[in-house]
């Protein structure tokens, strides 16, 4: 009986492999571009294709070429044909790989750095085909750095991956820095602000004006000169025999100005943030 | 005969009427009407305060033809959007401190509910004897008037653009602002454990802050999450410092080995107007024994602030946070016109405080 089973399926299921179409794939497709499946056998047979974000069904042709058009091979990605006739089935896989570089993202952090700030600002440059793939191919990217004075400085960068980066040092000089990134005729453009940073030798000064006393600071800057912002708070506390008094008085143009009763003798303090600048003492009238 | 039966129904009408007048309080009213005491004087005045019978009330003061009705108005309900105005008088008590067959003064301990909960106030009110009746003298006070001026804002605003929501990926946006906790202290209270401290905008652009804590237990579990709700100041400008708190209700130090703190940051709309000055501030015991900090708050601005509030740090000899206490100002601060504050500080943190920082944070009825 086991003989009989042997001699007459291993015959049957030799004979149907031997009648079941193959499909072949070309070794590398490229993203967005027509190619064609090699089949084998005759007649006609069904043609399934999958890949990311796409999925197709259609009649062809055993044995013939079978076109794949573009538009059906835009990701980047493993993707499995399917040919069945008759109940048999072929299957064969195929990765289609990015095209030709196309756009350039960039991303630049942060979107403010005070200045002085050694490696502080951060440009990423991702490479895409114009199929919004990622090119996994190494591929030169130009970054310009270009302050608001100052000449600009470039550096040519090969991507690991479909990414590459640079580090960059904040100017010593306040103001916009543009950060590009570009791939041929692409590029794109970020702009970091590089701001003061915290108040240096924070000074006050008495002004009388009117018979009314006004604590003013003398012009706000950083250790490198540079004005620190319109905007930023500058804490005057005010001592006296009537008590302490405290004002919170944002910088306007460069200086930050508040009038104070005076009661007496006083001692006026100033701080900004966790800086603390000189000690004033008043006397009530003048 | 035939006059009887109307007769009898004209009197069951009288007595039922009589019955619910009774029982409507009528009896009450009347004898209240009367204030045959000064503490029924009292009495009917803040209970025509609290119905806002404001005319009524009025009418009941000894002094009514010196006391202007808006300013009594105002002194008892609120103006110009304060906290007053969003708030109803609950109740009150009140108890005699002085008395003479013709004069008194009774204190009253007014509770209001509020848009940020219960808030107190407490007066002394004098109380005349006139004729058979007596009357409360309400303080003569009057209504704050700014004097026609134009007053020139040309302080900074930031307004922000952000990235909208069909720009491509990759695209730049705007950072959040660069803030730090500059110090922490976990304190154990009576019936919580609270922690203090102080965090400061490093960045040049304002930011909506909000400090968090968590305790943890010794095998590293979360025992409490808190945050410091409305105990700081929210919106920082650059370079500004807040004092926050956070109390954790119920909680002991020996059940937590650590606290893990966590401050979060937006970039806001802001403007670094309006400036307030926090004057006089001074350290004192009140009538009652409470140690508060006292002081005025000045709006140098143009702009009516509707609802103050008043968050204040304390240090020890070491600079080190100590507590932080806060309180809403029940009146609005019109420009130029100095308004009273003060809050209150434990009994045993009061002598350790060396020095004090008040920061004075701000709602708006229509903008914030």
């Amino acid at each position: 009986m086991r003989l009989f089973l042997a001699s007459v399926l291993i015959p049957l299921a030799l004979m149907i492999c031997a009648a079941a179409a193959e499909l072949r794939a070309p070794a590398q497709v490229t993203a967005g571009k027509s190619f064609s499946l090699a089949s084998t056998g005759n007649g006609k047979g069904m043609l399934y294709l999958t890949g990311p974000g796409q999925a197709s069904k259609r009649s062809v042709m055993l044995g013939d070429e079978i076109q794949i058009r573009g538009d059906e091979v835009e990701h980047a990605g493993r993707y499995t044909a399917v040919i069945c006739d008759s109940g048999n089935c072929a299957a064969t896989h195929f990765f289609v790989r990015a095209a030709e570089p196309a756009k350039v993202s960039l991303l630049v952090h942060p979107s403010r750095v005070r200045v002085g700030q050694p490696n502080a600002i951060s440009g990423v440059a991702f490479v895409f085909d114009k199929f919004r793939n990622l090119v996994l191919s190494p591929t030169q990217v130009d970054f310009k750095a270009i302050p608001k004075q100052g000449a600009a400085v470039a550096q040519t960068r090969a991507t690991q991956n479909g990414v590459t980066w640079i580090r960059l040092t904040s100017a010593t000089k306040e103001g916009p820095a543009k950060i590009g990134a570009s791939l041929g005729k692409v590029s794109e453009l970020r702009v970091v602000q590089q701001v003061a940073s915290e108040a240096c030798n924070l000074r006050i000064k008495p002004d009388w004006n009117g018979g009314k006393f006004f604590a003013e600071t003398e012009p706000v800057r950083d250790c490198s000169g540079n004005a620190v912002s319109d905007g930023t708070v500058v804490s005057f506390t005010k001592v006296d025999a009537s008590g302490k008094t405290t004002v919170d008085v944002p910088i306007k143009r460069g200086v930050a100005r508040v009038q104070m009763p005076l009661k007496g003798n006083a001692k006026i303090l100033v701080a900004s943030g966790v800086v603390t600048g000189n000690e004033l003492s008043v006397e009530g009238r003048q | 005969m035939k006059y009887f039966v109307p007769l009898l129904i004209t009197a069951a009408t009288v007595v039922l009427i009589a019955i619910a007048w009774v029982n409507s309080g009528g009896m009450e009213r009347e004898r209240m009407r009367s204030s045959r005491t000064s503490e029924e004087a009292v009495r009917l005045l803040l209970t025509q305060a609290q119905a806002r019978n404001w005319d009524r009330a009025h009418a009941l003061l000894a002094n009514a033809s010196d006391v202007e009705k808006s300013a009594f108005v105002a002194d008892l309900a609120g103006s110009n959007g304060s906290l007053l105005t969003f708030a109803n008088l609950e109740n009150f008590d009140l108890w005699p401190l002085h008395k003479t067959d013709r004069e008194a003064s009774m204190r009253v301990k007014l509770h209001y509910s509020t848009a940020v909960g219960p808030l107190e106030d407490v007066r002394d009110l004098k109380v005349q004897h006139e004729g058979e009746t007596w009357r409360v003298v309400w303080p003569t006070t009057t209504v704050a008037r700014v004097a026609p001026q134009v007053i020139p804002v040309n302080y900074l605003r930031w307004d922000i653009i952000n990235r909208g929501a069909e720009d491509d990926w990759g695209v730049q946006n705007v950072d959040s602002p660069q803030v730090r906790i500059l110090s922490m202290n976990a304190l154990q209270r009576p019936d919580r454990i609270v922690i203090v401290g102080e965090v400061v905008n490093e960045d040049t652009v304002p930011a909506y802050v909000n400090v968090g804590a968590t305790l943890l237990r010794p095998d590293g579990s979360t025992f409490a999450q808190e945050s410091s709700f409305d105990k700081i100041s929210h919106t920082l400008l650059p370079k500004q410092v807040s004092p926050y708190r956070i109390d954790f209700p119920e909680a002991r130090m020996n059940q937590v080995k650590s606290v893990r703190m966590d401050v979060k940051s937006l970039l806001v709309a802001a403007s670094a107007d309006p400036v307030i000055e926090v004057s006089d501030q001074r350290l004192q015991t009140d009538a009652l024994g409470k140690n508060l900090l006292l002081g005025q708050l000045l709006n140098q601005s143009g702009q009516v602030v509707n609802i103050p509030h008043v968050v204040a740090a304390y240090y020890d000899d070491s600079g080190k946070v100590i507590w932080v206490s806060d309180g809403y100002v029940d009146q609005a601060l019109l420009p130029q016109i100095p308004v009273p504050f003060a809050v209150d500080l434990p009994d045993d943190v009061a002598p350790k405080v060396h020095n004090y920082h008040v920061n004075v944070n701000y709602f708006n009825v229509n903008r914030s």
